[in-house]
Parts: C-alpha cells; structure tokens; sequence
C-alpha cells in the first residue's frame, strides 16, 4: 500500500533485504515502508501541480479564442451597449486581419453592470442573513432543532443550481411580482439608490429576483462556513464575557465575532464570487434582455454568464467564428473578475487576520 | 462607547432582544425558501410521477429518465475517480506535506492560489473552454471525457480544500505523538492522521460528487444530451439529469413539463442521498472517536 499514486522511479528500488532470509512478504513490507513516504511525497507534488496546470491551460485556451475579438472589438468593448452579431448574410468585412460579418458590434457594458449588480444584491442580502442564521444555529438553540436545521441549510447547499432557478422562474418569480414587489415600488423614497427600486414591476424575471435567487444560493455557503466558525471559538472566552455580565449581543460583538471576522470575509468572499460566476439559475430568471442596463431594479437584464450560456448556439450560425472568439472575451473578462475578486479576498483575509487581536488570546 | 461609561440598561436590553429576533428571523429566511423550494419542487412533480421514468429511456422530449439516470450515476463515477483521487492527494500535500521548508516561507503559497484562483473560475467559462479545446479542439465532439474534465477540473480545488481543512483539524499532538513513536511519516499519515480526517475527506467528496451531479451550464456545452447511453468515452453525446430540467420545462408538449420536474425531483433526492450519507459517515467515525466535539 506505497500510497495512492505511482511512486517516483528512483524510489522503486528496494533497499537489500536484511540477511536475506527474510519471507517475500516480509521484504515487500520493509520496501513498502521505505517508498511510502516518497509515493505520498511525490503524488501529492503531482497532484497538487494538476489545478495550477488547468488553471494556466483554462486561461491560454481562452487568451487565443478571444484574440481577434479583443483586437477588433479594442476597449470600446467594456463601454459599449450594442450587441449585434450584424448581418449573416450579407459581406464578411475583414479588420485589422480579422474575418467578421457586415454591422457586427459587441459591447459588453450592460452586461458587466448587470453582473455586478446581481451579485452585490445577492451579497447584500446574504450576509446579515447568514451570519445572524450562524448565530441562531450555534448560540441559540438546543442541539435537537439545531442539528436538523443545519443539515437544511446543507441540503440548501447541494440543490443544484438548474433547480433552483426552475423554482425561481415559476414559483418565486411571479410571487414576488404579485405581492412583495408592488408595495416595495409604491412605498420606496425618492432619493439615490432607493430610487432605484421604484417604478413599474415586471413579470418577476428581472434583476432583483435574479438577486434574491442568487442570494438563495449563496446564504448555504456564507452561512455553513461562519457556523464552523463559530463552532471554533473557545468557550473559554465567551464564558469570560458572561461572567463579567456581558449580554449575549455583546459577547457576540466583542468576543465572537472579532475571532472568526477574516474567515466571515472569507466565505464573503467566496459567495461572491459564487455568485459572480453562477449561470443557469441565473440564465433562468433574468429574463435574459441584451443591450441595455435595466432601468430599474425589477427590468429584465442578464449577466456575462447567462450570456455566454444563452447565445453559443446563436454564435455558431456566425461563419466567421468572430461571435464565439466575441464569447471567449466576455469568458475572459468573467475570469479576470473572479480571480480578482479572489485575489483581493487573499489580501483582506491575510491583513485581517493579523490585525485583529481577539479578546482573550495570547 | 466611551470606556467607563457604561450603556444604559434599557438600551443594552433593546439591542439584546434586536439581536435575538434578528437571528431568529435570519434562521427563518434560510429555512423557509428552503423548504418552500422543496415543497414547490415535489408539489411540481409528484401527481404526474410515473415508475416509468426509471425503465423508459427518453424520447425526444417524452418518454422516461432512464439514460439521464445512468449517465448522471456514470459521471459522478468518473469524477469521482479522477477528481477524488487527485484531489484528496492535493489537500495532503498542502496540508502534511508542504509546511517544513528551510526558508520558512510557506511552499504551497502559489499552488494554494491557483487552486483558490480555479475555484473561483466560473463554471461556465470552464465549460466552454471545454467546447473550444476539447468539443472542438480535439474533435472529441459533445461526449463524456471532455464532460469528465472539465467537472473534475472545477470540483478538485474543492476537495482538495476540505481535504486540506479536514487535516488541519487534526490536532498537531496526533503527528508529534506519532512522531515520537517512531513511526514513519507514511505510516503516520495512514493510521493516525488520515484516520482521524476521514469523516471531513469523505464529506466533501461526497459534496463534491453533489456538485458535480447538479451542473449543468459546462455539461450542455460538453456532453450535450442523448437519448441513449452511449459506451464510449468521445464522439456520443451523453445524458444527464440536468439536462431535461433546463430544456424541457418549456417545451410545448406537456409530457415535457413532467419530465422535467420527475428529473429535478430525481436530483433533489440525489442531493439528499449524499448529504445523508455524508451524515452518517461522520456519525459513525464519531462513535469510534474518544472525546466528542461539541
């Protein structure tokens, strides 16, 4: 049993038996344990090398398609609002060396707008939510209705995401449109941001239930993660805070929450970037409208990709393949903004974890 | 607040009930949509389930779920396979492997990255990389290893991430006990380290496996849909669960409509069944382990 993997060839050689007498089995023991180490060494390098190396191949296969689209699209493509595949039947136009059919235009800027704003919504919703269900889960409750709820908000976790958006389109769409969003729009001040959620309320398949589905699919990740959390924090501490006649708000604030902040950021983080990427639920309720950023928060919008899901196949009736190389960009463009994202989690969760000094440890 | 000055009483008791209604009412907005879902979802699908879902294959848009049914059980197998394998190595080496260098910088600072730079790679940017590279590319066409990649490529970083959590939890006493023991770092990592792990591995392996059987933006643009279940591993389209969920509900056929909720309660269970053993995986260890958490 050397290990899972194969072991590296110079560790294949077995160190001579002692006296010789000793049993085959026995021989194979001693060489098994001597190569372990290395098997696992080595395996785990090669394992451990194995995402780098499809993280590099992703990004180089991506990088090529979108070439000609990046170069004829230019920077315009991030403040454009036009998206036109222009005419299929009509010339193919060739610029800067690049085959493209006759009016065709891309622009992506609603379409990062909306991106951003479904996933700031669902951020915005989720967290207070999570953290405060965390609380409730750890704090609050005996273990025989915790345990059961928590397993709940794990089964949350695993619905798939083609699901949920099904529910959201025919179920929580339409609800939302008929009895939460009406008095929502009537009743919101007109001042910025607010205002934002005024005027007409669609059909329910539009920016804010793309939100509010997305912050349905990232509550489980926020949630579970700052439970664990919390699970973690000395009781020691915590105990400290009550004796000295601390109310278990306050505990909460002083010692519990300043323990586990970084890993909060963390699965902040996490979740959007979760929700920055998440496609079908998503393709499923936006209402999927091209071209322009949504007036208001219930207008039908879609994101980078919900795009890149819903127009593939209209991509490929283009001859020239500039549509597809035009998708490669915005897949590029996507990843670029989730791994900065994540990037920027890294930096966060590394500065906050240093500077916070949670009450009680040494 | 300013130190000595303590808050008046009635207003640390208003924050204190603010604050216990509040997580009462967050639980509640966790659970509520949850099981609203659920019951939307069975609600959807139970009057018109038929038993032959599980025997017809499916026709077009009618018939049964029996080739989504397997292909989804044969993709999780695959993944599985190369995702778990790699995966849980990964997380020992960054965990076990990787911490002692003699510069004291931690080495799998840039591996770690990538793996968390990959994690957060949408789904769907992998999946059409996989239709460019592998679909096309290749000219493996819409079929079942670039589908394998490309899942197992998105759900490594995962396992090999609570793997490396799970590990981390074992307290460092366990190893320098092994250690002072005498037995070998391998010997050590099976029986002791590993050992005590094994509950956090397989959870998230079995999440893993969950994720993978629900996704469904990198599969429509790698394995496509196939009404049988082809046995080979390039150039046959193949089935999946997801894919009549996404495609059927609005098709013009009623027939249609049922299969795609039969298909997304079929899922719903499949999540269920994973989690529950995921469950009792780590109820099990627990029962073998001296000194519960709580």
């Amino acid at each position: 049993v050397g290990g899972l993997g194969d072991a590296g060839g110079d560790l294949l050689n077995p160190p001579d038996a002692a006296g010789g007498r000793a049993s085959l089995i026995q021989r194979l023991g001693k060489w098994a344990r001597s190569s372990e180490e290395g098997a696992w060494r080595w395996s785990g390098r090669v394992a451990v090398v194995l995402p780098l190396a499809a993280l590099v191949f992703a990004v180089t296969v991506l990088a090529v398609h979108a070439w000609p689209a990046i170069r004829v699209n230019g920077w315009g493509f991030l403040t454009r609002s036009t998206w036109s595949q222009g005419n299929g039947y009509g010339a193919t136009v060739v610029t800067d060396g690049v085959a493209h059919p006759q009016g065709s235009s891309f622009g992506a800027w609603p379409i990062i707008v909306g991106t951003l704003q479904t996933s700031l919504i669902a951020v915005v919703i989720a967290v207070p939510i999570s953290i405060g269900a965390a609380f409730a889960l750890t704090e609050r409750l005996p273990r025989w209705v915790s345990r059961p709820l928590g397993f709940a908000v794990e089964v949350l976790a695993g619905i798939p995401s083609v699901v949920i958006g099904l529910w959201g389109l025919l179920t929580l769409g339409p609800f939302l449109a008929k009895y939460v969003y009406p008095p929502v729009a009537n009743n919101m001040p007109d001042v910025p941001v607010l205002r934002y959620f005024r005027g007409p309320v669609g059909t329910g398949e539009g920016l804010l239930t793309a939100g509010i589905v997305l912050a349905l699919m990232i509550v489980p990740i926020i949630a579970s993660t700052t439970r664990d959390l919390f699970l973690q924090v000395p009781a020691l501490p915590k105990e400290g805070g009550e004796s000295l006649g601390m109310t278990d708000w306050e505990v909460a604030r002083r010692v519990t929450l300043p323990w586990v902040r970084s890993g909060i950021i963390g699965a902040t983080v996490l979740g959007l970037g979760r929700a920055l990427g998440e496609t079908v639920a998503v393709a499923l309720v936006t209402g999927s409208a091209l071209g322009h950023i949504a007036p208001n928060a219930y207008s039908p919008m879609t994101t980078i990709a919900a795009t890149i899901l819903n127009q593939l196949d209209g991509a490929q009736t283009d001859g020239t393949g500039f549509t597809t190389a035009t998708l490669a960009e915005l897949g590029l463009l996507l990843a670029v903004l989730s791994v900065a994202v994540n990037v920027a989690a890294r930096s966060i969760i590394r500065r906050t974890s240093r500077m916070s000094a949670p009450v009680g440890r040494a | 607040m300013a130190p000595g000055q303590p808050p008046s009483t009635m207003r640390r008791r208003g924050y204190e009930v603010a604050f216990r209604l509040g997580t009462y009412l967050a639980l509640l907005l966790v659970i509520g949509p949850a099981l609203w879902l659920l019951i939307g979802i069975i609600g959807r699908a139970v009057p018109h389930f038929r038993w032959s879902v599980f025997t017809m294959p499916t026709m077009g848009t009618s018939g049964g779920l029996r080739n989504a049914i397997i292909g989804t059980l044969i993709i999780m197998l695959g993944v599985l396979i190369i995702a778990g394998t790699i995966g849980i190595l990964a997380g020992i080496h960054l965990s076990e492997l990787s911490r002692p260098r003699k510069s004291g910088k931690e080495s799998g600072a840039l591996l770690r990255a990538a793996s968390d730079v990959l994690s957060g790679f949408p789904s769907i940017v992998l999946g059409y990389v996989g239709y460019v590279a592998l679909v096309v590319g290749l000219h493996w066409g819409f079929s079942l290893l670039p589908a394998l990649i490309i899942l197992s490529i998105m759900v490594v970083p995962y396992i090999a991430k609570s793997t490396e959590s799970a590990l981390r939890q074992v307290p460092t006493a366990y190893r320098e006990g092994a250690e002072a023991l005498g037995m070998s770092l391998g010997y050590s990592l099976r029986k002791v380290v590993l050992k005590s792990a094994l509950p956090g591995i397989v959870t998230g392996v079995l999440i893993a496996l969950a994720i993978a059987g629900g996704e469904t933006a990198p599969l429509i643009y790698t394995a496509r849909f196939n009404d049988a279940v082809p046995l080979t591993l390039v150039h046959q389209p193949f089935p999946y669960l997801t894919y009549p969920v996404f495609n059927f509900f609005d098709q013009p056929n009623v027939d249609a409509h049922y299969l795609a909720f039969d298909a997304a309660l079929l899922l719903v269970a499949m999540v269920l069944l994973l989690l529950v053993a995921a469950r009792i995986v780590v109820a099990r260890s627990q029962r073998h382990t001296e000194g519960r958490r709580g």
